[in-house]
C-alpha cells in the first residue's frame, strides 16, 4: 500500500530512527540521519538515496510491522527515492509520462523505433535488410550516418537529462548539507565513488545482502556488479569502435578476436546473467523490504537491458546470415528504446547514489565507522 | 507441538533461547513455549541493545578493560547491597565468557569505536539491538532442531522430581507436554496491570508499559503459589519518565523523555516536586517513574525553554509550544496562574554559574524547595515547550529465587529439574537500581547456566 504523502510518512519514520539509532551502524544513513532534527524534502531525497536498501533495519526494527508504529525504513526510503527521481528529472513532464505503465511504455519505444528504423532502412537502402552480407555489414542495412545521428543525438540527450537531474539533486543536498566543509571538500570524494562501485553498503553490515529474515546471500551484490561491469564493457566496445571509425578510419564489420568484439561479448555475456540473475532474485527476496509500486519500473528496465543484450549477442551470432537485417534493426530499436529511457528508468540510481555518497563524506563525522 | 521432550523452556527472551541453544547442543530434545506470536517474539529482549561483560583486555567490541571487582562495585553501588553475592560473583565472572558465545551463536556486534552513551568500556552493543539479536538465536535454534510454539500460554505446571508436565494453551486448546527437566525464562509481570494494581493500587492503571505486552507473569503466579521461593519486593520495578502519549505497550526506546535535567518539571497543580538537576541523567532517570507515579494523576509536564531546544536526544512525539509560560500551560491544560509563579520563583532563586552539561555545573538555585541542584538556568526564552510525562514501567524484580545451578527453590530445597534463567530471576542480584545491560548479562549467564544444568538434570 503506497503512503498517500511518502515525505511526511518519511518524516515521521525518521523520527522515530532519530530517537531509537539502534540501527546507527547497519550503514551510513542512521549516522545521516543523526545529524539531523528535522527531515525537509531535500534531506529525505538525500537519505533516500543514501540507501542501497540491503534490508537489514526492516528485521532488526522493533517498531516494524505489525507494530503500531509500522516502522520500514527500507519501503519507505524507496518510496521516497522514486519521488526524488521524479522531482529533479529533467524534462520532468517527460519524465512523469514515461514512467507511467512502464511495461507498455518500454514496449512500444521498442515496437515504434523498430518500425521507424525499418522504415528508414527500406527508404535509404531499399530491400537490404532482407539479404544476407558476408562478414555482416550493418551500415548496408542502416546507413552509417542516420546511425549516428539517431544515436548521437539520443545519447547526448540522455546524458543532458541525466546530468542535469543529478546536478539538481547533489546542488540541493550541498545546500542543505548539515555542518558542510567538516571535512576538507573534495578530500574525500575518492571514498566514496569507490564506496559506490564497490556497493560497499550494500553489505556493509555483513558479508552478505538480505534476502530475508536471518538470510544473507551474496547473489544480489554479485548480478548487480554483473551488469554494471557488463554495462560499462559494452559502452567501452562502442566508445573503441567509434575511435577505429573516426580516428582511423576501420569500418566496421569487426573481426570476432578484434577488441570492438570481445570487449562487447564480455559485456554482454555479464549483462546478459547478471539482469536475468537480478530479476530471478527480486521474485524471491521478501516484498516488504522493497515498494510494490515500482515493481514494474525496475523490471520493465531488467527487460530491456537483457533484451538489448540478448538481441546484440544474436546479431553477432548470426551476422553473416539472412536474418541480420532484422535483428539488427530489433537490436538497434531496444538500444535506442533504452537510451530514451535511461535518465528517467533505475538507471538513475548509481548516479544519484554516487552524489549522496559524496554528500555524506563531507559531512560525516570522522569518528564514525562508516 | 507433539512428543515429550528432554527441555521444556517457558519464555522466548533472551534467557529462553541461551537455555535452549545450550540444552539442545548437549544433545537434549529440546521446545521453545513462547506466549507471543512469531512478529512480536523476544519479550523484553528485542527492545534492548547491549549486555554488560567484564573483559580483561580491548577487544573488537568493547574499549579498555573492565575487571570483575570494577563490575561487582558498580552493581554493588546501585543495588545498595542488596544482592546474592555469591551469584553476582558467578554471574560477573562468567560474562567474559558471553560476547565470543554470542557469536558464535550468530549475534553481531557493534565495533567498539561508537560513543553512545560512553559505555563502550562496560558494553557491548548488539548491531541493530536486541531484536536483531534474538533473530539471530532464533535463526540458530531453527539451525539447531529445536521445536518453538509461538502464540502459546503456559497455564499450569506441576513439578515431580522426574518430570516437568506444562499446560499450554494455545488458539483455544489445552494440552500437556511433558519433559524430564524445564527452564523457566518467562520475564516479569510489568504487564499484567491487576498485579501491578496490587503493589501500586489506582496509580498503576496510569502507568506505561515500555515493553512487552506479554510479560503477565504467569508462569511466575504458578510457581510462586507451588511453593518456589520469591526474591524481592513486589512493588520494586524499574521505571522512568516516558511521554504520556506513548503507547500503552511495546513503545521501547523512543518514548522516553530526556530533557528533565535541562528543564522544570511540574505536576497538575503547576508545582515543582523533585530536583531535576540532582546529578547525571544517566545514574537519575530511572528514578522518574517512581516520582511521577507518586504525583496526583501520575502526570507531569516538562518544561524547557528555547536555550535547551535541541540539546537533549530528539524524541518521538513532538514537544507542545508556545510564546509564552501562561499561554503553554493553558495548551497543557495547567492552571495558568500557578504555573507562571511557580517560573517566577524557579528564575529568582537561581544563582549565577558556569553551564556545563559535561560536569556537575554550578548553576543552581539557592532557598527553593525543591531545589534544582545542576544545570539550572532562567526559564525565560520563548518559545517555550512542554513534553506531557507518565511513568513508564521496564520491568519488575520480583522473583524466583535460585541457586547457582539456576536451581529454583522450591518447597523449602533446590528442585532437581525446574530451572529459571533472565528477568524472572534477576531480582537474586539485584531488587533494586539499575546497571545498564545487566539485564541481558542475567539472561545469557543464567540461561546458559541453567540450559547446561537442565540438559545433565534430563539425563
Amino acid at each position: 500500500m503506497p503512503h498517500a504523502d511518502p515525505l511526511a510518512h518519511g518524516a515521521h519514520v525518521l523520527t522515530v530512527c532519530n530517537a531509537c539509532r539502534y540501527c546507527e551502524q547497519f550503514c551510513p544513513v542512521f549516522p545521516a540521519i543523526e545529524q539531523r532534527v528535522v527531515f525537509d524534502r531535500v534531506d529525505l531525497a538525500y537519505l533516500a538515496n543514501l540507501c542501497h536498501n540491503c534490508g537489514e533495519c526492516l528485521y532488526a526494527c522493533q517498531y516494524a510491522p505489525p507494530h503500531e508504529f509500522g516502522i520500514n525504513v527500507p519501503r519507505t526510503l524507496a518510496e521516497i527515492r522514486l519521488d526524488s527521481y521524479e522531482h529533479y528529472a529533467w524534462p520532468q513532464p517527460l519524465a512523469a509520462r514515461l514512467r507511467r505503465n512502464a511495461p507498455l511504455t518500454t514496449a512500444g519505444l521498442v515496437v515504434a523505433f523498430t518500425a521507424l528504423f525499418f522504415a528508414t532502412s527500406v527508404l535509404t537502402a531499399g530491400g537490404a535488410v532482407w539479404r544476407a552480407r558476408p562478414g555482416g555489414d550493418f551500415y548496408a542495412v542502416v546507413p552509417h550516418a542516420v546511425m549516428v545521428a539517431v544515436f548521437g543525438s539520443v545519447f547526448v540527450f540522455a546524458v543532458l537529462a541525466l546530468a542535469i537531474g543529478v546536478a539538481r539533486f547533489a546542488g540541493d543536498v550541498r545546500r542543505s548539507g548539515v555542518e558542510a566543509g567538516r571535512s576538507p571538500a573534495g578530500g574525500r570524494d575518492w571514498r566514496a565513488i569507490r564506496d559506490a562501485l564497490t556497493l560497499r553498503h550494500l553489505h556493509a553490515a555483513g558479508a552478505d545482502c538480505v534476502s530475508g529474515e536471518e538470510e544473507r546471500r551474496p547473489w544480489r551484490r554479485w548480478c548487480h556488479h554483473l551488469v554494471l561491469g557488463g554495462f560499462l564493457l559494452c559502452f567501452a566496445s562502442t566508445t573503441v569502435a567509434a575511435i577505429y571509425h573516426g580516428v582511423f578510419g576501420w569500418l566496421a564489420p569487426y573481426g570476432i578476436t578484434s577488441l570492438p568484439v570481445v570487449l562487447g561479448t564480455l559485456g554482454g555475456v555479464g549483462l546478459t546473467a547478471g539482469s536475468s540473475g537480478l530479476w530471478v532474485l527480486y521474485g524471491r527476496r521478501d516484498p516488504s523490504l522493497g515498494d510494490p509500486a515500482q515493481r514494474a519500473g525496475d523490471r520493465s528496465f531488467l527487460a530491456l537491458l537483457f533484451t538489448t543484450t540478448v538481441t546484440g549477442l544474436v546479431l553477432l551470432g548470426l551476422r553473416a546470415s539472412a536474418a541480420m537485417g532484422v535483428l539488427l534493426i530489433v537490436h538497434l530499436a531496444t538500444v535506442l528504446a533504452l537510451f530514451v529511457t535511461l535518465p528517467y528508468g533505475k538507471f538513475v540510481h548509481g548516479f544519484y547514489r554516487a552524489a549522496a555518497l559524496v554528500a555524506f563524506e563531507r559531512e560525516r563525522d570522522p569518528a564514525s565507522p562508516h | 507441538m507433539s512428543g515429550d521432550y528432554d527441555v521444556l523452556v517457558v519464555g522466548g527472551g533472551n534467557a529462553a533461547l541461551c537455555a535452549a541453544l545450550t540444552a539442545r547442543e548437549a544433545g537434549c530434545r529440546v521446545a521453545v513455549v513462547e506466549r507471543a506470536p512469531r512478529a512480536f517474539r523476544g519479550g523484553n529482549s528485542r527492545h534492548t541493545r547491549n549486555l554488560r561483560c567484564a573483559h580483561l583486555a580491548p577487544t573488537p567490541v568493547l574499549t579498555g578493560a573492565y575487571a570483575e571487582d570494577e563490575f561487582v562495585a558498580d552493581l554493588l553501588r546501585v543495588n545498595g547491597g542488596e544482592t546474592d553475592i555469591a551469584l553476582a560473583r558467578l554471574l560477573i565472572q562468567q560474562s567474559l565468557e558471553c560476547a565470543e558465545w554470542m557469536g558464535r551463536h550468530g549475534v553481531r556486534f557493534q565495533a567498539a569505536l561508537s560513543g553512545t552513551l560512553h559505555l563502550s568500556r562496560t558494553n557491548a552493543f548488539f548491531l541493530g539491538g536486541g531484536k536483531s539479536l534474538m533473530n539471530a538465536y532464533y535463526a540458530a535454534a531453527a539451525r539447531l532442531g529445536v521445536d518453538v510454539a509461538y502464540d502459546t500460554e503456559v497455564v499450569g505446571l506441576e513439578v515431580e522430581d522426574q518430570e516437568v508436565r506444562i499446560e499450554t494453551l494455545a488458539a483455544g486448546e489445552h494440552r500437556v507436554v511433558r519433559a524430564a527437566a524445564a527452564v523457566i525464562a518467562s520475564g516479569g509481570f510489568e504487564s499484567n496491570l491487576e498485579w501491578l494494581r496490587e503493589a501500586w493500587g489506582e496509580a498503576a492503571d496510569r502507568f506505561i508499559v515500555r515493553g512487552t505486552p506479554y510479560n503477565t507473569g504467569g508462569p511466575l503466579k504458578l510457581l510462586l503459589a507451588a511453593g518456589a521461593e520469591s526474591v524481592g519486593d513486589p512493588r520494586a520495578c524499574h521505571a522512568i519518565a516516558v511521554d504520556a502519549r506513548a503507547p500503552r505497550f511495546d513503545g521501547g526506546i523512543v518514548t522516553r523523555l530526556d530533557c528533565i535535567p535541562l528543564g522544570i518539571v511540574v505536576n497538575r497543580h503547576g508545582d515543582r516536586f523533585a530536583d531535576e538537576g540532582e546529578d547525571f541523567w544517566p545514574k537519575r532517570y530511572a528514578n522518574w517513574g517512581a516520582l511521577i507515579a507518586a504525583q496526583p494523576g501520575q502526570d507531569a509536564w516538562c518544561l524547557v525553554d528555547a536555550k535547551m531546544a535541541g540539546r537533549f536526544m530528539p524524541s518521538v512525539f513532538p514537544p507542545i509550544v508556545a510564546g509564552s509560560v501562561g499561554e503553554l500551560a493553558t495548551r497543557l491544560g495547567l492552571p495558568s496562574e500557578r504555573l507562571e509563579a511557580t517560573v517566577r520563583a524557579f528564575n529568582a532563586a537561581l544563582e549565577p554559574g558556569q553551564f556545563d552539561l559535561e560536569t556537575l555545573d554550578n548553576c543552581r538555585t539557592r532557598h527553593l524547595a525543591p531545589p534544582k541542584s545542576h544545570w539550572a538556568l532562567p526559564l525565560d526564552t520563548p518559545p517555550f515547550q512542554g513534553y506531557p510525562l507518565r511513568p513508564g514501567i521496564t520491568f519488575t524484580y520480583l522473583g524466583l529465587k535460585v541457586d547457582d545451578r539456576a536451581r529454583v527453590v522450591l518447597r523449602g530445597r533446590p528442585s532437581r529439574n525446574l530451572f529459571a534463567a533472565g528477568e524472572v530471576m534477576a531480582g537474586n542480584i539485584l531488587r533494586r537500581g539499575y546497571l545498564a545491560g545487566i539485564g541481558m548479562t542475567i539472561g545469557t549467564v543464567f540461561g546458559r547456566i541453567a540450559g547446561a544444568q537442565a540438559a545433565d538434570a534430563a539425563r
